[in-house]
């Protein structure tokens, strides 16, 4: 593996030595978990441990809850409460899964951000960037589908909404979303693709985890400041790094431990807050819910659906010239998954020769505004699609695109960034004010 | 940076709670009773429990159902406390369809609650779970950090909520009731006071016997609450101790790193 040099593993004894020639498994896991790891890191590249942490814990809830889950519309409320009330810990093992997920978005959003601040999506990391974008909307995929599974009423309306959606694209809008049904309507043929799927998706995840760590040990990590690791000889780099066992794998599972503690006072505490009481009513085609509200991680995508209405100009106007091909509904759909892919494409769209914001005062602010606009749409997503909220969260989407359409190009050409470290070494050593090296 | 973050899950978490917003109707009035098994510390009063049981029986089963309830769960530990000879004389009162007999026969501890939609009323069994009695502020939902989802507040506002209003609308005699969304309800008061004769001597007014029967309701809701807290304790506690003795060692990892001195 090219990267950061390093030491390596070296077979000692003659067993070792056996194996390695044949199957070098024991140098792999060395290198990866010795890999040199930039010292300065904060406490925002915690999130990655985190993340692998929940997919493990949703996986191995998951395998337990699909021991005593029936996926049919018959059967499957009702052997969710079988789970709750007669399973030995069920309801504990399902709290936790669906728990699991809030907790698994909440970091996966602050990862996210992390890397837009610190511009860990620019090069070379852009195939790690992009791998991480696949992995979210796979996560998407799996919470949408996993939240039909008990099949509350919540279930069955958000997938009824959702999969309409697919029915919005012109011409093979239909035929997509019959095969995503398995039929004309919500059914129990949706139930069980459904439930298929959400089994698959985790794995898939779990796949394109390993390519997101391989393409990241290969270019190494971004750091707060952005600042490359020199690579000239192992010497030079061990000054900016250090092994990522023991000083970050002991960092991390602190850090682990302090979420896990918030997360077990939610699960034990207040285990339905981030549900919606209506799902514990069982799916009924012939009543529907006041109000359809998706999962909270999902709002401030679901605000970006509903703000293109058809008395926005820009729907009339798109409408206009594509001889009504595109409608609002689908313009909808465009913007909510535009959304995602301004996001992915964010490394070609910043133009600017500085990675980390901390040197970049202008988009320091742009991106505070960034991250309000994001809670901001979160909780316009749960309104009523009524005024003022439609009005807010035209501005609020607007906002979304201009920052990856607008702003990141731009400002890479008239922003003045600030003077950035020379080496990761002298930044780090200035902030623990050590004067090996004297820092300006 | 650290800080930031915290914020932000925080207000992910209290922006959020997509359960705010289960109702329409903002003139709803919901009373915040305080139940003993609200908070962290909160446990079921086996007693209120009991009552609970016998409002529901006597007066909301006759239209309503339990089906998701078994029926043997009465005698389950932090439950209503019911030895196995009082659950199986419980249930007998019950007929159950048994469809080896091909017949109904008395219910047995192993049988659910029977169901019941002779009316067209709702099943009862999770109906505290399915209802949220605060939403605000703005439609937040951040005041169920405090006070609870309030299902259970819920169906104690509205047994007590009529006014006495009633109109008719397409054949259907609808009721006022100041809890219920929209104003308006098509189940007659089940409740008016002095409905049931409690064996604890515990006052049977409409207040009462409202908040026992949701009480009660909350158990159906959520049998396995009281175990449930019980493990919320023990994996905070387990993880505090966890990050106390992370964080020194942390600490101490690092020194080295940090400050150029090394302890060995």
């Amino acid at each position: 593996m090219a990267g950061i040099p390093h030491d390596h593993y070296e077979p000692k004894s003659k067993s070792e030595h056996w194996l390695h020639s044949r199957l070098p498994i024991v140098g792999l896991l060395y290198d990866t978990i010795m890999i040199p790891t930039p010292k300065n890191l904060n406490w925002m590249w915690i999130w990655g441990i985190v993340l692998t942490f929940c997919l493990a814990l949703q996986i191995i809830t998951g395998v337990v809850l699909v021991m005593h889950y029936t996926p049919h519309v018959d059967m499957a409320f009702a052997s969710v409460e079988h789970i709750m009330r007669n399973v030995n810990g069920g309801h504990m093992i399902r709290y936790l899964h669906a728990n699991g997920a809030s907790l698994f978005f909440i970091a996966v959003y602050a990862h996210i951000f992390r890397g837009l601040y610190y511009g860990s999506y620019k090069a070379p990391r852009e195939i790690t960037w992009i791998i991480g974008m696949l992995i979210y909307l796979l996560m998407m995929g799996t919470a949408f589908m996993g939240y039909v599974l008990p099949w509350g009423q919540m279930s069955f309306w958000g997938a009824t909404v959702i999969t309409g959606l697919f029915g919005a694209i012109p011409f093979i809008g239909e035929p997509i979303q019959t095969l995503l049904l398995g039929g004309p309507a919500v059914d129990n043929a949706t139930l069980n693709r459904f439930f298929s799927l959400h089994y698959l998706f985790p794995f898939l995840i779990a796949g394109l985890v390993a390519v997101h760590i391989w393409a990241f040990h290969t270019t190494g990590n971004n750091n707060p400041t952005g600042v490359e690791v020199r690579r000239g000889s192992k010497e030079e780099a061990a000054k900016d790094t250090v092994p990522f066992w023991p000083y970050f794998v002991i960092k991390d599972l602190f850090a682990l431990a302090v979420i896990l503690a918030v997360f077990f006072a939610i699960v034990g505490f207040m285990p339905n807050y981030l549900g919606h009481p209506d799902n514990y009513i069982e799916a009924n085609p012939l009543a529907t819910p006041a109000h359809i509200v998706p999962e909270w991680y999902f709002l401030p995508f679901y605000a970006i659906l509903r703000a293109f209405t058809s008395e926005v100009w820009v729907v009339q106007f798109a409408s206009f010239i594509t001889g009504g091909i595109i409608d609002a509904k689908f313009f909808g759909v465009l913007a909510m998954f535009g959304a995602i892919i301004v996001m992915a494409l964010a490394p070609w769209l910043d133009t600017s020769s500085v990675r980390s914001a901390r040197y970049r005062p202008q988009l320091k602010w742009w991106f505070a505004i960034l991250v309000i606009d994001f809670f901001v749409l979160m909780w316009l997503g749960a309104m009523p699609a009524e005024e003022p909220y439609a009005t807010f969260s035209l501005i609020g989407s607007a906002y979304w695109f201009g920052y990856f359409l607008v702003i990141l190009p731009l400002l890479g050409v008239i922003e003045k960034p600030a003077p950035q470290p020379l080496t990761i070494e002298d930044d780090f050593n200035a902030h623990y004010g050590k004067s090996e090296t004297p820092a300006e | 940076m650290l800080k930031h973050i915290i914020t932000s899950a925080v207000t992910a978490l209290t922006l959020t709670a997509s359960g705010a917003f289960a109702a329409g109707g903002g003139d709803q009035h919901i009373t915040d009773y305080d139940f003993s098994f609200e908070g962290p510390f909160g446990t079921y009063d086996q007693n209120q429990l009991q009552r609970g049981l016998k409002v529901y029986t006597e007066v909301c089963s006759a239209c309503h159902g339990l089906k998701y309830v078994p029926l043997r769960t009465l005698g389950d530990e932090g439950a209503l406390g019911y030895t196995e000879d009082q659950v199986r004389a419980y249930a007998s009162q019950f007929e159950v369809y048994d469809a080896d007999l091909d017949d109904f026969r008395p219910a047995r501890p192993a049988d659910h609650f029977p169901e019941n939609t002779a009316a067209g009323a709702p099943d009862l069994s999770m109906m505290a779970k399915a209802r949220a009695g605060f939403h605000g502020p703005y439609g937040s939902g951040m005041n169920q950090l405090f006070k609870g989802m309030g299902g259970a507040e819920y169906i104690a506002s509205l047994l007590t909520g009529y006014t006495g209003e009633e109109k008719e609308e397409a054949g259907v005699i609808l009721y006022e009731n100041t809890a219920f969304p929209g104003g308006w309800i098509s189940m007659g008061p089940p409740l008016y006071g002095e409905d049931v004769e409690f064996d604890d001597g515990h006052s049977n007014s409409l207040e009462n016997e409202a908040q026992d029967v949701a009480a009660f309701l909350m158990w159906t809701a959520e049998p396995k609450m009281m175990a449930r807290k019980q493990a919320g304790f023990v994996g905070v506690l387990f993880l505090t101790v966890l990050s106390v003795l992370l964080y020194l060692t942390n600490k101490r990892i690092w020194k080295p790193i940090k400050y150029g001195t090394r302890p060995e």
